[in-house]
């Protein structure tokens, strides 16, 4: 039973970093990062860790991601960029 | 080197890299059923000085003095990133506009902050006890604290969260840590040896050090990490380039500001 729940969550890694790897956005890369990192406690969880897996669940899957997108949006706010405009202040553009 | 060249130092490199590390893992023991040497003496060792999580055991009286080097890694993270995030001297700081935020996503980081923030708590103080401890709680609790940006908007995290005050904690946890391993030292031992009286295993006053240590690094890690997505958030909110304007009420930063009050429109 376990050893299924292992195989299961290491399929689920595999995927979750392929799919991060292959994302080009890094918007979609944060919050494709996010599930990694939750795929990954799980598989720590499974594997009998779960210290492990509470560091990966709090760093893995909110921490970085929310560095990331602020990191994002504070990159895309820069004028003369063409950034999309979906994170800017309103009334930006009058 | 050419391309050529290079190609081939990488194969023999990978080819090496490949039949060692095949090797060795065939000198693994089976997956998950061995009872691996190191694994029997931690526990042995956790047992006896009363700690029941045997990974805090191993992180915060076995393995202290590593700790503290990881501890100080994170320390000296934030402090870079304080430095390198600094508002700049042309760069300006705007309020935060007030946000709408829809009321299901408010009601729904409303009703989790407090149990995310407990949550925290709890794993810090039982660090000693059950999975977790400082590190890992103190991240939680962190993050918890960030559900109120969620629920509201930045003014009124700011409103709650009085940075200096995350900035002294981060470095009184650090200094609780150092001061803890120097008063095994006082008491005639070597440093960040386990010198308190353990207590009863599986209470929350267990553990000896490793229980003080934990809280220094729950207190460390919690005020570190506010610290360092505060540094994130003024740059994604409050501080502007120069040149980007919109009109809004600011302060200017460090008298650098070059008062072009209306951009012209594209």
């Amino acid at each position: 039973m376990t050893d299924v729940l292992i195989v299961v969550a290491l399929l689920l890694v595999a995927g979750a970093a392929t799919a991060a790897v292959l994302n080009r956005d890094p918007v979609r890369q944060a919050l494709v990062l996010s599930f990694l990192g939750l795929t990954l406690a799980l598989l720590f969880t499974f594997l009998q860790a779960p210290d492990v897996a509470l560091s990966q669940l709090a760093v893995g899957s909110a921490v970085t991601p929310l560095m990331i997108l602020l990191t994002v949006r504070k990159v895309r706010r820069r004028p003369g960029s063409g950034g999309d405009g979906a994170d800017k202040p309103a009334g930006r553009e009058r | 080197m050419s391309s050529r060249v290079r190609l081939w130092v990488f194969l023999v490199g990978a080819a090496g890299f490949a039949a060692l590390f095949a090797a060795a893992c065939f000198d693994l023991p089976a997956f998950g059923t061995v009872p691996h040497p190191y694994g029997v003496r931690a526990v042995h060792a956790a047992l006896s000085h009363h700690t029941a999580n045997v990974i805090a055991s191993v992180n915060f009286d076995l393995r202290a003095f590593d700790t503290l080097g990881e501890e100080s890694i994170l320390f000296s993270a934030v402090i870079g990133t304080v430095v390198l995030l600094r508002q700049a001297r042309d760069e300006h700081r705007k309020d935060p506009e007030p946000a709408t935020v829809h009321p299901p996503v408010r009601r729904f980081a409303l009703l989790t902050l407090p149990f995310a923030l407990l949550v925290g708590l709890y794993v810090i103080a039982h660090g000693q006890v059950s999975p977790g401890g400082g590190f890992q709680g103190g991240v939680v609790t962190a993050t918890a604290l960030h559900l109120l940006y969620i629920a509201a908007d930045y003014r009124a995290l700011e409103r709650v969260r009085p940075l200096t005050l995350y900035e002294i904690g981060e470095a009184a946890g650090e200094a609780a840590y150092v001061i803890t391993g120097f008063a095994a030292v006082l008491a005639g031992s070597a440093f960040l040896t386990n010198v308190l009286p353990f207590g009863t295993l599986a209470t929350l006053s267990s553990g000896g050090t490793a229980m003080v240590l934990n809280a220094a690094v729950g207190l460390e890690v919690t005020s570190g990490i506010v610290v360092l997505l505060a540094r994130f958030l003024d740059q994604a909110v409050e501080i502007e380039d120069p040149g980007e304007d919109d009109g809004s009420p600011r302060h200017t930063g460090g008298g650098g500001g070059n008062g072009d009050d209306e951009r012209e429109p594209a």
